[in-house]
């Protein structure tokens, strides 16, 4: 028992043995570096929200040069694979069997009504399973017929118009690619996990093989051993994070309108939070068994569904928002969505930045108070 | 034979059962994640806060204005008196769409020439921007229509009737709830059969168990069960409670229901055994249950399309049993589709969980440390 050089000292030997530990049983490696590149690679790729191409059973009861036209502009617009059935029954069968989203149906008086005072009417059926996919279809659909109105009109010398034009613009996105919002949103779930994954069981392993009784036994105060616990698994997870962003950037060609420090500043702020609650999970639970499942069950889904990266928050009741704000990945999914897209929007990252670096210190805090150097 | 598996089964309940932490994780969670996430997953928007930049001082602004004011959706939380208070609204996210009349609004209504509304939506969840869009954009239709009306102009020379059929109301909430179902029974099954080899090889007793008498399909089964009683036991209360809570139509037979739930469990208790058996200590029986885990619920259709994804992806989510378990939940709650019509969905869960059995129990025998 020294003065500061002993601190020192030995934090150095903690370290040092958290870190032969990493190398020597290879599952934390994995967990920081291979899992975020995994994921990112399948997930950057698998989801998708830009629905294109959708398979659409047109039923024409009676071909004319009108019906062929329409079927024409369907084909020539990326968002349908329109497939001519002979009638309601084929379409219908197709549609229960998930062959097709939904089916276009143009009665047999459609170009005599067409001309005609009333409005001919184009039936669309979709399967409405899938609710959102379904909404896009309409939407498309929408546009479709109307495109394809405004050129019949140009064509026979007359305008088609409505009373009201809607235009839109996108701000941020204005390719309204889902990639751009999906990607940064996966490298907060990926380090979530990583993050949590990577402490959750290191305190309760030390418990569990009895480890911890013969560090008790040493010199090393508690706030070493949890800063010994801290340093190497916080390198990692730097690593990790930044080969996800490199990875946002390089491949996924992701635009990053923000500052790459400040990116890198509020990540590491993030990294403390998910490294401290994986810590505090291990030394409540003292058993590897309970410390695993209850990372499980507070990262991956919460991350998922609960950070407002996929789930708007603003639709959910009052009492799961306010569980939203539990959870350290809801503010760092408005972090880093605004960074990437938008850029250094500092009425939005200093706000999550300080609730993200007060639950830092709750959970290092915590877990301090929760490590005792005594045997029960 | 049977009285020896038994015996395993109830020593691996009383492992599971005896500390009540343990015991914990295993029933409160769960039901506390569907009540959170049955709420949380719905991509309707039922709360869109927004702003009005009216230059327009004419009676159809007025108009458009008090259009958007009834509309439930919608939420008026700022007012925008010059273009120069747009940006900051928008970047700090307290509004997700701006509505721009211009000052020519009325005039171009009244004249008859094209009166522009302009949008501007905050993209950076570029969906919920869309779903903002396509809000405002059916409230325009309406108004267009009932304008037509008033002036005697002559309707479109075609309309689109559109019905859904299932989903009438494309209410997202039915779509997501039988994925959590399936979501949260892999979920439960996994932590307790991933762990479950791994924990008796890191404490030695596995050992103890392979010189015991009971063959390796003894042990197999005898690890086998636990879960899936657990994970039969659970996925009912969830499906109750998506029933009867959610208000979610099952309109299937539950028969088959059951069926699907049966198969789905021998695979997801297949593949966690397995993992088990390769997991020399917890926390690899852990990360591999993890591995499992995160890419089967991402692509399996739960949150975007399978059909979305690069043929490449598409190719393996044929591996991934959820994949099925999830359209046999979709297609028995909200189509009522015959058990005929998921063989193809069936079978591949069947497959999944013998091989995985089969290889599960080859690695007990060869891997040994």
């Amino acid at each position: 028992m020294s003065a500061r050089g002993g601190v020192l000292t030995r934090l150095r030997g903690l370290v040092r043995k958290e870190f032969l530990q990493i190398v020597r049983d290879p599952s934390s490696i994995a967990i920081a570096f291979i899992m975020p590149v995994a994921l990112l690679l399948l997930f950057g790729y698998g989801l998708s929200l830009d629905t294109d191409h959708v398979p659409v059973a047109v039923v024409t009861e009676h071909p004319s040069a009108d019906t062929t036209d329409f079927i024409g502009s369907l084909a020539g617009s990326r968002y349908f694979t329109p497939i001519v059935v002979r009638d309601m029954p084929v379409a219908e069968q197709a549609l229960l069997d998930g062959r097709v989203n939904a089916i276009v149906r143009l009665r047999s008086d459609f170009a005599a009504r067409k001309r005609g005072p009333d409005s001919a009417p184009v039936q669309l059926i979709i399967n409405g399973v899938d609710a959102n996919t379904a909404r896009l279809v309409q939407g498309y659909m929408e546009g479709a017929t109307t495109a394809w109105l405004a050129r019949r009109a140009a064509e026979r010398g007359q305008r088609f118009e409505r009373p009201v034009e809607v235009e839109h613009r996108v701000w941020f996105n204005p390719a309204v690619r889902s990639r751009n919002f999906l990607v940064p949103g996966l490298v907060v779930v990926i380090m979530t996990l990583t993050g949590a994954l990577l402490t959750a069981m290191v305190m309760a392993r030390e418990w569990e093989r009895g480890t911890m009784e013969a560090l008790i036994v040493t010199p090393v105060t508690i706030g070493e051993i949890l800063l010994g616990k801290l340093i190497p698994y916080f390198i990692l997870g730097i690593g990790g994070m930044l080969l996800s962003v490199a990875m946002a950037r390089g491949l996924f060609a992701v635009p990053m309108t923000g500052s790459f420090w400040l990116l890198f500043a509020t990540s590491a702020v993030f990294l403390l939070v998910a490294l401290g609650m994986g810590l505090f999970i291990s030394s409540v639970a003292r058993i590897q068994f309970v410390a695993g499942q209850i990372a499980l069950i507070t990262t991956f889904l919460p991350a998922f569904l609960l950070s407002g990266f996929i789930f708007e928050i603003r639709n959910m009741p009052a009492v799961v928002q306010a569980i939203t704000h539990l959870f350290a990945a809801r503010y760092f999914v408005a972090i880093v969505t605004t960074l990437f897209l938008a850029g250094d929007i500092w009425s939005v990252i200093v706000p999550n930045t300080l609730v993200l670096a007060l639950m830092a210190v709750i959970f290092l805090g915590l877990t301090r108070l929760k490590t005792h150097k005594r045997l029960e | 034979m049977f009285s020896r598996i038994l015996a395993l089964v109830v020593k691996e309940f009383i492992t599971l059962l005896k500390e009540k932490r343990s015991r914990a994780v295993l029933i409160v969670p769960p039901l506390i994640q569907l009540l959170v996430f049955g709420y949380a997953a719905t991509y309707d928007l039922k709360h869109v806060p927004y702003a009005v930049y009216n230059e327009d001082a004419g009676s159809g602004g007025r108009r458009v204005v008090a259009m958007l004011r009834g509309s439930p959706v919608f939420t008026e939380s700022a007012t925008v008196a010059s273009i120069d208070e747009v940006a900051p609204l928008v970047d700090a996210r307290e509004v997700l769409l701006v509505v721009h009349i211009d000052a020519r609004f009325t005039r171009n209504l009244l004249a008859g020439q094209p009166a522009r509304l302009q949008l501007i939506v905050d993209g950076r969840n570029s969906n919920t921007a869309l779903i903002a869009v396509g809000y405002v954009r059916n409230l325009v239709t309406r108004f267009n229509r009932e304008w037509a009306d008033e002036r005697g102009l002559p309707a479109p020379p075609a309309v689109l009737e559109t019905r859904a059929w299932f989903n009438p109301n494309l209410e997202s909430r039915w779509f997501f709830l039988p994925g959590i179902i399936g979501i949260l029974t892999l979920l439960i099954t996994m932590v307790i059969t991933a762990m479950s080899v791994a924990r008796e090889r890191e404490q030695g007793t596995f050992d103890q168990l392979l010189v015991t008498p009971m063959t390796p399909v003894e042990v197999l089964a005898g690890k086998a069960l636990p879960g899936f009683i657990i994970g039969f036991l659970e996925a009912t209360a969830i499906t109750l409670i998506a029933v009867l809570w959610f208000d979610i139509p099952l309109r299937g037979s539950v028969a088959t229901l059951y069926g699907g739930l049966a198969l789905f469990l021998l695979s997801a208790v297949g593949v966690g055994l397995m993992i088990s058996a390769i997991a020399v200590t917890q926390q690899q029986g852990l990360l591999g249950a993890f591995l499992f885990m995160v890419p089967a619920v991402i692509l399996s259709g739960f949150a975007t399309p399978i059909a979305n994804m690069p043929t490449a992806i598409q190719l393996i989510t044929y591996a991934d049993p959820l994949r099925y378990f999830l359209i046999i939940l979709r297609k028995l709650f909200l189509e009522g589709a015959p058990a005929v019509a998921l063989l193809h969905q069936l079978w591949p869960m069947a497959l999944i969980g013998v091989a995985s059995m089969a290889l599960a129990g080859w690695l007990f025998r060869h891997r040994m440390y």
